[in-house]
């Protein structure tokens, strides 16, 4: 008692004094909760920062110390890639499958994220269902129920042979077709996403507009609703091109080690004959490749989706 | 008044519809085949393949391991999501587009870079501690932490964007400290968000297959290795046994959750 009252006539008498001190305790006041919370914040964000520093940006300057280290230290593996028949052709056929297989998906997605987002209830469930069972479902399933279709005793195949319009079996898999039509269904979902959400932002009253001024259906849809999710389509084709850069598991099973892509070529490389510095040579050029392809898509896509939003 | 999609763009989101669930579809009749090699039943069916499922003991051990890997990894990674998201939405820190786009990376990175990264992180790991490293569960579970935490980040993030930021305010200006309004005004606005987050971390541990083919050899085989080595090195119909099961789940529950919409209201 003897020692709180001096303290707290103090604090009654503080305030009256002068206005310096009322200051003082108004600076005080803020200030250390504000440090505090900066310093609170930080322990939220910090540890999913420190882990992924530890466990993916640091090991990925190892993996690019490989590329300049394995065999032997200089940028041999890089003149390699840059070369080597092998590795060109390649890099060649990966472009060409993911340019494909980026032009197929995004228009297969375009038409039915158009009913997932227009229909009626019922074809939404259906088209919602259609989108999201096969994305949820492994890519090993979906790739060995493409086996099941086209290899040479497969569906496909029983189904024409037992028909009579085909003597022997078709090679459908274990080529070039089979992993276009496999990574084409893998990445129509994620295709679907992002157009989906372009399409519900078209504001429909434009449509309406359109209809009133006596525009035909073809003609809406061309003139106002195809460029008002230009910035969708360009995002989508972005990302499904980006993914299908790195895919390597479908390619690996509907290839059949034949039409091997970038991905396959760097797991081969360090399973199968050791070549690491390669592997790791590859890995770096994928990494740049995306990275100018993400900055390409921040570039171009965001004055699109901000001119097409408003 | 909105327009229906016309007769002709219904066939064609119908004929891409019926692409997506094809393969699907093609794995029941392999699943009955009598034979030991992948063909379509002739005549008769059997259920053989299914019986390997239960009979063959690696096909148990592999779902235990996955779905051990699965709850550890989706534990980690979600809570892991959930501070950073907090911590952005809640103190938006300078350079807050930046810091996400940071955490975002092994989504956007190719799989196939990321499962090296991983390799090299894993392989290292393995001189100090064999019980973590290459080849083992929690080697495994560190690998699908870093690759399934930017999809929880997302997910966590969406649904953060959709809570009203005055009842953080006001809980603040009534003087709640800051865990106070992470746990009891934030968290319960975004707790569906935060469960969706946790199951879709799940599912894809789950299925991850690129990342765990480069970290994994005989010890940690996880359901997806253990259906690699039937697709892959040989083509064994016990895989489109495993598969008829697992689609037949997942179609399960995405119409079980659809059911459970239709009766919310909006």
């Amino acid at each position: 008692m003897a020692a709180a009252a001096p303290f707290s006539r103090a604090e009654e008498e503080g305030p009256s004094v002068s206005l310096a001190p009322d200051h003082r305790t108004e600076w005080g006041r803020q200030a250390t909760p504000r440090r505090a919370s900066r310093w609170i914040g930080f322990c939220f964000i910090a540890p999913l920062l420190a882990f992924l520093a530890l466990v993916y940006v640091i090991p990925f300057l190892g993996v690019a110390e490989w590329s300049v280290t394995l065999p032997k230290p200089g940028i041999g593996q890089y003149e390699r890639l840059a070369t080597d028949p092998l590795v060109l052709s390649v890099f060649l056929r990966t472009f060409r499958i993911c340019a494909i297989v980026t032009f197929v998906s995004v228009t297969a997605a375009y038409a039915i994220a158009y009913v997932w987002v227009r229909g009626t209830l019922l074809q939404r469930r259906l088209t919602e269902l259609c989108i999201l069972i096969p994305f949820l479902i492994s890519v090993l399933t979906r790739a060995f129920g493409w086996l099941a279709l086209l290899s040479s005793r497969g569906l496909v195949n029983t189904w024409l042979q037992a028909s009579g319009l085909i003597d022997s079996p078709l090679q459908l898999a274990r080529n070039e077709f089979g992993v276009v039509l496999g990574m084409t269904h893998v990445l129509i979902p994620f295709a679907a996403f992002p157009l989906a959400s372009a399409m519900r932002s078209v504001d429909e009253r434009v449509l309406l507009a359109a209809r009133g001024l006596g525009a035909s259906r073809l003609r809406i849809f061309w003139r106002v609703f195809l460029p008002m999710t230009a910035s969708g389509l360009i995002g989508a084709a972005l990302i499904v091109f980006v993914f299908t850069l790195g895919f390597f598991v479908t390619p690996a099973i509907l290839g059949g080690g034949r039409s091997i892509m970038v991905a396959e070529l760097v797991y081969l490389r360090m399973f199968q004959s050791p070549d690491w510095g390669l592997g790791a040579a590859v890995s770096v050029v994928l990494v740049l490749i995306v990275g100018a392809l993400m900055a390409a898509l921040f570039r171009f896509a965001r004055p699109a989706m901000i001119g097409g939003g408003r | 008044m909105r327009q229906r999609p016309s007769a002709i763009a219904l066939v064609m989101a119908g004929l891409v519809a019926i692409f997506l669930l094809l393969p699907l579809l093609a794995v029941v009749p392999i699943s009955l085949t009598p034979a030991r090699f992948l063909t379509m039943p002739t005549g008769e069916l059997s259920l053989i393949h299914y019986r390997d499922l239960i009979d063959n003991p690696d096909w148990g051990q592999s779902i235990l391991l996955s779905l051990r890997i699965g709850v550890v990894s989706s534990v980690i990674a979600t809570t892991l999501a959930l501070a950073f998201a907090l911590g952005i939405w809640m103190f938006q820190p300078p350079l807050s587009a930046l810091l996400v786009g940071f955490v975002l990376l092994p989504m956007i990175v190719p799989p196939v870079v990321s499962a090296m990264i991983l390799y090299f992180f894993l392989t290292s790991l393995s001189q100090v501690s064999g019980a973590v490293g290459y080849d083992t569960w929690l080697g495994v579970t560190l690998a699908h932490v870093v690759m399934i935490t930017p999809c929880a980040v997302v997910l966590i993030l969406v649904a953060l964007a959709q809570v009203d930021r005055r009842i953080d305010l006001a809980a603040r200006g009534l003087g709640a400290t800051v865990l106070q309004r992470a746990f009891k005004i934030v968290l319960p606005n975004i707790r569906f968000g935060v469960l969706t987050a946790a199951l879709m971390a799940f599912v894809l541990s789950w299925e991850e297959i690129g990342v765990t083919l480069f970290v994994t050899s005989v010890n940690a085989i996880t359901l997806p290795r253990m259906m690699w080595m039937g697709v892959h090195d040989n083509i064994d119909p016990a895989i489109a046994a495993i598969s008829v099961v697992l689609i037949a789940l997942t179609t399960i529950a995405l119409v079980g959750r659809m059911m459970l919409q239709r009766h919310e209201p909006a």
